[in-house]
């Protein structure tokens, strides 16, 4: 066996080189080695979010257009509402405006007539004077017999 | 062990640290501990790798998977690159070996006499943990990246393309061809020899310099070996990084059509 001192002095150069291999050769390499994890982690992070930050806007939108649709819906309903109204009140409008046109003719044609009757009352009268007028002729004074014609102009 | 050993000179000392655990002779001599400790780096390498592919996560990963992926990231990238062409062999053995020639590499930062006494204690003689300070290890895989040099010619090229290429250049003519092919045979044969040698020698120059500060008084070692310890964290590296990027050259070299 020739164990001896070398050994020894081998062992204390071993320990010393380990050591600065932990200080200084070691860091670097996990630094990098850390680094590069960090930006796979990173990347696989960021590439997450962005698909998340995707589906939130797609989910955004797709409630925006539903909104959008409501909200359209019912303007219309209240657009078709206003329409029936709007044609509502022009019909009663108008039915009120007929009524009021039959009424106004109605008067128009009963003052007509009135006037028409009055007038044809005149004229009969007149026509049953000048018959009466032509019989009595012969027989009586028309003076004396007028109020039996009036009485018959009355009644006519 | 200092100078003062019991049994040992310094020389012995030096020449016991660099001998292999051997059986066999001549050629079919096999080194034991180089072929234990590849094969335990490699199974060490392909089990953790494997591990983590098959438990890889698409999300946040851990910090192993982030380690396997940055080695994985930064070779493709080179592959990317360098190599000019479409292979799928290329990427995954530029991985395997720059990950293999690191961890061979980093065996040299063991102390040089921790695994060679444990193996004492147990009763291995020899014991040479650094498969890279083996010239068999690295002419082993240089010698693969050189059968994939020629095969890789030879299937892009055909065999007339790349007898030609060795034959007919730089001097396209006839009358050249031995002055062509000798200078042609010298690049392709210079390549898996640097490749081999290249490793090998930074390897065992360092791992000679830590067996020779071994010898120091032990209060002393740490004064040198440390910072030859922290030098030694680039040339590791480095070497890995030069084996891949050579190899990967060659390679693309290989397939290129001229």
């Amino acid at each position: 066996m020739n164990i001896n001192a070398t050994l020894l002095g081998q062992a204390i150069s071993f320990t010393l080189f380990v050591l600065f291999c932990m200080k200084y050769v070691w860091p670097p390499l996990i630094a990098a080695i850390e680094e590069r994890q960090k930006k796979i982690a990173d990347g696989l992070a960021s590439a997450d979010k962005a698909a998340k930050d995707l589906k939130l806007a797609e989910a955004k939108a797709t409630d925006q257009l539903k909104d959008a649709k409501a909200q359209a819906a019912t303007i219309i309903d209240a657009a078709n509402k206003r329409k029936s109204q709007i044609v509502d009140e022009a019909k009663d409008e108008a039915h009120a405006e007929r009524v009021k046109i039959l009424a106004q003719a109605e008067a128009e044609v009963e003052a007509e007539r009135n006037r028409l009757k009055e007038e044809l009352r005149k004229q009969v009268a007149g026509l049953a004077i000048a018959g009466a007028e032509k019989i009595i002729e012969r027989s009586i004074d028309a003076a004396a017999n007028s109020d039996i014609v009036d009485k018959i102009v009355a009644e006519l | 062990m200092s100078a003062t050993g019991e049994a040992l000179t310094s020389t012995q000392y030096i020449q016991h640290h660099l001998t292999n655990l051997a059986v066999g002779e001549g050629f079919w001599t096999w080194h034991l501990d180089t072929l234990f400790v590849t094969l335990a780096l490699g199974i060490l390498f392909l089990g953790t790798f494997y591990r983590v592919g098959q438990k890889a996560t698409t999300g946040v990963p851990g910090k192993f998977q982030c380690f396997v992926e940055m080695c994985i990231e930064f070779v493709n990238d080179i592959v990317k690159e360098s190599f000019h062409g479409r292979n799928a062999l290329i990427a995954p053995l530029s991985l395997t070996i720059f990950m293999m020639v690191i961890l061979m590499n980093t065996m040299d930062l063991i102390p040089v006499d921790f695994i060679p006494e444990a193996a004492k204690a147990i009763g291995i003689d020899y014991m040479k943990v650094v498969p890279t300070t083996d010239l068999n290890t690295t002419f082993a895989m240089s010698l693969s990246i050189f059968a994939l040099i020629v095969g890789f010619s030879i299937k892009v090229k055909g065999f007339r393309g790349f007898t030609r290429e060795l034959t007919m250049n730089p001097f396209n003519h006839w009358v050249f061809i031995p002055f062509n092919f000798a200078l042609e045979m010298v690049t392709l044969l210079a390549k898996p020899i640097s490749l081999a040698l290249r490793l090998f020698g930074n390897m065992y120059a360092g791992e000679l310099i830590f067996i020779l500060i071994a010898l120091m008084p032990w209060y002393l070692q740490w004064g040198l070996s440390v910072p030859w310890a922290i030098f030694h964290i680039l040339v590791i590296v480095l070497q890995g990084f030069i084996f891949m990027m050579l190899s990967m050259v060659y390679l693309s070299s290989a397939c290129e059509d001229h």
